[in-house]
């Protein structure tokens, strides 16, 4: 690639306008780049557009003030180079597992041999051997998430968007499943953009941390948080800590913000 | 429920029995008592025949064919009309559900269509496709089609957008998206709206019969009253009624079938 970043927002703002009632500015003057195989982690209160901007980037809402450009290119829909995580997972519910993985392989036409064979070494990869022909309604929820990582990591995305996609789980999944998402990444690179509200997991998980500001939402600062992932005991050591601390400082007031700043 | 009853997972064939002979003993009752009112209150009408004469009076219709030939054309046109209505009103629903303009020119029409007795338009029907299977199969297919314009509607509508977005972002372009994605979150609410429209059918199918029809159970329960051959008058309306109930009994398998991906 030539120079630029990968993924280039400039200055991008929205407004989201409820069936009924005032509209909400949502954004306001977003820009930010992320480079090739690049974990950034977007970190902010609820509601302070952070889904939003990941939506934008995806293409699934329309971009009415500045631009949002993928490989030099700006984003006007979706697309099969950016596959996406959600928090409830947003798996087909009337597929199994195995056709829920496949599904993105036949939109790009792969031949059947091809296709099943792929989706079997996802299956492997992700953990949900002997759950081929579960529907998701017989999963538990981490498992729906392995499910549906595996499906989006089936048309090889080279960014993969992902929206609090273990907000849903319980403690131990949620770190559970931390490790495999970083395992994952370190053995098929991608760029990947994570939005999370919690501190701890995104200074874990991200090359660089972008926190947002309370609505309209911002970027306020972005941290580097590079460290050793492969570290077991990377949450004890004081360097993990006092990053975690330091951004917690940060997103604490506008949380306040978000909280008190309602009915303004 | 009934069907709370059946998925009891352990149970032995003779409990099994036993169940479903308790479940129909107000059937088996209402046979009994159906009898013996007919033998010795109206013994000398024959406005109520017994429940073996009526019987008997049946396996003549069978014999002599005339059961399976006004119950063939009486099944073609609810067939054809109900096949009708499901396709042109799923089809119709979705595309109100996802495409503006058609649902602000339909909205209003189906609307106001809705509550009308579908049994007003039996005249109309006569009037623009004559005495033969036309008019009925018309009938069926413009009462049945709304219930499953509104299921498929509102199935349609809540849709979940994580859904719709995933399958764009896998590279489905927005035809292929209606069809993998809404259709199937459609189904569940089309499927009741289905049932609704299957009980319609026999209303409306017996009815416009009733009313003009040379064939079909309709005439032929008509037909037979009017001659006072009340106990084969019985014998049809009886094959109309269990007909109905196997059907809806059939569909409600057939639709937990395909919901089985619901847990």
């Amino acid at each position: 690639m030539s120079g630029q970043p990968q993924i280039v927002i400039d200055k991008v703002c929205h407004t989201y306008r409820p069936p009924r009632g005032k509209p909400v500015l949502a954004l306001d003057d977003v820009s930010l780049s992320v480079g090739t195989r690049e974990f950034l982690a977007l970190l902010g209160p609820s509601g302070c557009g952070k889904s939003t901007l990941l939506y934008l980037i995806g293409g699934f809402l329309p971009i009415e003030r500045g631009t949002i450009s993928v490989e030099s290119k700006p984003v006007t829909a979706p697309g099969p180079d950016r596959g996406i995580v959600f928090q409830h997972f947003a798996l087909f519910p009337w597929k199994t597992v195995r056709a829920n993985i496949a599904y993105g392989l036949e939109r790009q036409g792969m031949p059947r041999e091809q296709r099943e064979a792929r989706v079997q070494s996802l299956i492997e990869m992700v953990g949900l051997r002997g759950f081929e022909d579960s529907f998701p309604s017989q999963l538990s929820g981490g498992m729906k998430q392995r499910a549906a990582i595996a499906r989006t990591l089936a048309f090889d995305p080279s960014i993969l968007l992902m929206d609090e996609p273990f907000g849903a789980l319980d403690a131990q999944t949620r770190h559970l499943m931390q490790s495999e998402l970083l395992s994952i990444w370190q053995r098929t690179p991608k760029t990947v953009i994570f939005v999370t509200h919690d501190v701890q997991e995104a200074v874990y998980l991200a090359d660089r941390v972008a926190v947002m500001s309370a609505r309209p939402g911002r970027i306020k600062t972005i941290v580097d948080t590079k460290f050793d992932k492969n570290d077991k005991n990377i949450f004890k050591t004081k360097q993990f800590v006092d990053q975690v601390d330091a951004i917690w400082d940060l997103v604490r007031d506008e949380a306040i913000k978000a909280q008190g700043g309602r009915e303004s | 429920m009934t069907s709370a009853a059946l998925a009891l997972p352990e149970r032995t064939r003779l409990q099994a029995v036993s169940m479903s002979l308790f479940r129909y003993l107000p059937l088996v009752l209402l046979a009994i008592g159906w009898e013996l009112t007919a033998r010795f209150v109206f013994a000398s009408s024959s406005a109520l025949p017994s429940l073996s004469q009526v019987a008997a009076a049946w396996i003549e219709l069978v014999k002599d064919g005339d059961l399976i030939t006004h119950g063939a054309s009486s099944l073609y046109r609810a067939g054809v009309g109900l096949l009708l209505a499901v396709l042109i009103g799923a089809a119709l629903g979705i595309f109100m559900a996802w495409w503006r303009p058609v649902n602000i020119a339909l909205a209003p029409l189906v609307e106001m269509f809705y509550p009308m007795p579908k049994s007003a338009l039996i005249p109309v029907t006569v009037i623009w496709l004559g005495f033969g299977d036309g008019s009925k199969i018309l009938l069926i297919f413009l009462g049945c089609m709304l219930p499953v314009t509104i299921g498929a509607f509102n199935g349609a509508r809540g849709t979940d957008r994580a859904l719709v977005w995933s399958a764009r972002s896998m590279g489905a372009g927005r035809l292929r998206m209606l069809w993998d994605v809404v259709l199937p979150s459609a189904i569940p609410e089309m499927l009741n709206g289905i049932r609704t429209a299957l009980a319609l059918t026999f209303i409306l199918l017996v009815t416009s019969e009733l009313i003009v029809a040379r064939q079909g159970f309709g005439y032929l329960i008509g037909y037979l009253g009017n001659n006072g051959s009340y106990d084969a008058m019985f014998a049809v309306v009886l094959t109309v009624a269990f007909l109905g109930f196997a059907a809806d009994r059939i569909y409600q398998r057939l639709m937990q079938r395909i919901l089985r991906w619901r847990e």
